[in-house]
C-alpha cells in the first residue's frame, strides 16, 4: 500500500468536509474492495475517510411496506435480520450469499453500490425491487443510479446514507456464482409488485446491471417459468472472460430468470 | 509521517501499539506485536488464513487497517488455548488430523470457534456455509468439518 492519511469521520457532514478538503480523498465503507485495490497499488488516494464510526448510518427500519437499510449496514446484518426476512426475504437471501462470512461481517450495502462492481449482487436487488438510493444531497432511483462499470450517478463528494426498498408481492434472486470468489457470473433478480408489474434485473452478465425488458413483458402476461421458455439474453455486449463466454452468460440469464420465477412460487 | 497510537484489547489484555496508516491489522499483529500465529495467505481476503475476530465478529486481518482497531476487542489464535490446555477444537483437529501443512489451521480454528459461539449445534451444511471463507489445499475439508461437528457435540454434552 502507498501511504495515505487516515481520518475517522464522526458524521456525514464531517465526512463530506474531509472529502472536499483532501487532494484525492476516498471514502471507506467496509473496505472489502478498497483495501485489496490499495494493496495491489491500483489506487493511490491522498486520504481515506472511514465511515465506520459515523452514528446513524447503520441499521434497518421497516415501516409499512418499506425497508430502509442504512448505508453502513453490513451484509451479515441484512442477511440475519428477522425484519428483512419477513418483509423482503429475497433481500436477506441476496445479502446472505455475498462473498463469505469474513466479507459479510465488514462489507456494507453503501460500499457495495457505490463501487458498482459489474458482478456484485446488490445492484440487481436494488434495480429489481425499484429501490431508492438516499444520499446526503438527494434521492436517486436505482434505475438511474448504476450508470456503467464501476460508475454511478454519485457526484464528487456525495455520500450514500441509506437505501429504501418497497416490499414486492414476491421476489427471488438466483445466482450462478464463481465458485472461488462467489461473485455472480450471472445473477438474476425477479420481482413482481402488487400492481402486477415485473422487473427482471441482471448482474454479472454485462458491464453494469440492466433489465431484461422482453422477459418482464412476458412475465407480466404470465408469471410462470414457462413464459420464459426459449427466451435468452442477447450475447451482444455481454462480458467474456476465462470463466464464461458471452454466449454462455446469455444462456445463463434465461436459466437463472426461470429459476428465479420458479422460486417466487 | 507520524505513527498512530492505537489502544485496543487483544485476547483480553489491554494493548497499545504504534502503526503507520498503510499497515494492516495483520501486519501489526505479526510485525509489531510478534503474534505470528495469524498467517498471511492470499493477502486479498479470499483465503481466510488471517481470520481473527473483532468484537466477536469474524474478519480477515489482511483487509483491516491497524488504525481501525482503536477501541475494539481483537481475538487471535494465541488466545485460544488456556495455557497448556488446548481448546476442544484444537484437540479435535489433532485427533482427526484435520490439517497437514498447517497454514490455514489458525484461521479455520478461529472461524470454527466463532461458528460454535454463534451456533452450538450446526448442521454439516451450516458448518460448510460458515467456513466457506477459509480455504484449505491439503485436507479436502472433510476432516475439518467432521472435527468441528464432533467438537460441537462434545461441547454440548459438557455444558
Amino acid at each position: 500500500m502507498h501511504n495515505f492519511t487516515y481520518h475517522a469521520a464522526n458524521s456525514v457532514a464531517d465526512a463530506a468536509a474531509k472529502v472536499a478538503d483532501g487532494e484525492d480523498a476516498v471514502l471507506m465503507a467496509g473496505g472489502m474492495t478498497l483495501l485489496p485495490t490499495l494493496k495491489q497499488r491500483l489506487a493511490q488516494p491522498s486520504d481515506i475517510i472511514d465511515l465506520a464510526g459515523v452514528a446513524g448510518l447503520s441499521g434497518i427500519r421497516v415501516e409499512g411496506g418499506t425497508v430502509t437499510v442504512g448505508a453502513m449496514t453490513t451484509h451479515d446484518t441484512v442477511a440475519n435480520s428477522s425484519e428483512v426476512a419477513a418483509a423482503i426475504p429475497a433481500l436477506a437471501a441476496v445479502a446472505g450469499h455475498i462473498g463469505d462470512p469474513q466479507v459479510r461481517n465488514r462489507g456494507t450495502i453503501g460500499g457495495s453500490i457505490a463501487n458498482n462492481d459489474p458482478a456484485a449482487d446488490y445492484p440487481a436487488a436494488l434495480v429489481g425491487l425499484g429501490a431508492t438510493v438516499c444520499t446526503n444531497r438527494r434521492e436517486i432511483a436505482a434505475g438511474d443510479f448504476f450508470t456503467s462499470m464501476f460508475e454511478t450517478a454519485l457526484d464528487e463528494g456525495e455520500i450514500v446514507t441509506s437505501v429504501r426498498f418497497p416490499a414486492p408481492e414476491t421476489a427471488a434472486y438466483m445466482k450462478f456464482p464463481n465458485p472461488a470468489s462467489r461473485y455472480a457470473i450471472v445473477g438474476v433478480f425477479v420481482a413482481r409488485t402488487t400492481g402486477g408489474s415485473v422487473r427482471v434485473a441482471v448482474t454479472g452478465a454485462a458491464g453494469c446491471v440492466y433489465r431484461e425488458t422482453a422477459m418482464e413483458t412476458a412475465l407480466e402476461g404470465d408469471f410462470s417459468p414457462a413464459a420464459l421458455d426459449g427466451m435468452t439474453a442477447s450475447a451482444d455486449d455481454l462480458n467474456e472472460d476465462i470463466h464464461a463466454s458471452a454466449e454462455y452468460r446469455a444462456h445463463l440469464v434465461g436459466v437463472m430468470a426461470r429459476r428465479a420465477v420458479a422460486a417466487c412460487g | 509521517m507520524a505513527k498512530h497510537h492505537i489502544s485496543t484489547t487483544i485476547n483480553g489484555e489491554p494493548v497499545e501499539f504504534l502503526c503507520n496508516t498503510e499497515q494492516t491489522m495483520l501486519d501489526v499483529l505479526r510485525d509489531e506485536l510478534h503474534l505470528t500465529g495469524t498467517k498471511e495467505g492470499c493477502a486479498t481476503g479470499d483465503c481466510g488464513a488471517c481470520s481473527i475476530t473483532v468484537d466477536g465478529r469474524l474478519v480477515c486481518a489482511c483487509l483491516m487497517l491497524g488504525v481501525e482497531a482503536e477501541g475494539h476487542a481483537v481475538e487471535t489464535i494465541e488466545g485460544m488455548a488456556d495455557g497448556d490446555k488446548l481448546h476442544p477444537l484444537q484437540q479435535k483437529f489433532l485427533e482427526y488430523a484435520a490439517l497437514q501443512c498447517g497454514i490455514c489451521t489458525p484461521g479455520f480454528l478461529i472461524a470454527s470457534k466463532a461458528l460454535l459461539e454463534h451456533n452450538p449445534d450446526p448442521t454439516e451444511e451450516e458448518a460448510r456455509y460458515w467456513l466457506a471463507g477459509n480455504l484449505c489445499r491439503c485436507t479436502g475439508y472433510d476432516k475439518i468439518i467432521r472435527a468441528v461437528l464432533d467438537t460441537a457435540a462434545d461441547m454440548r454434552g459438557a455444558s
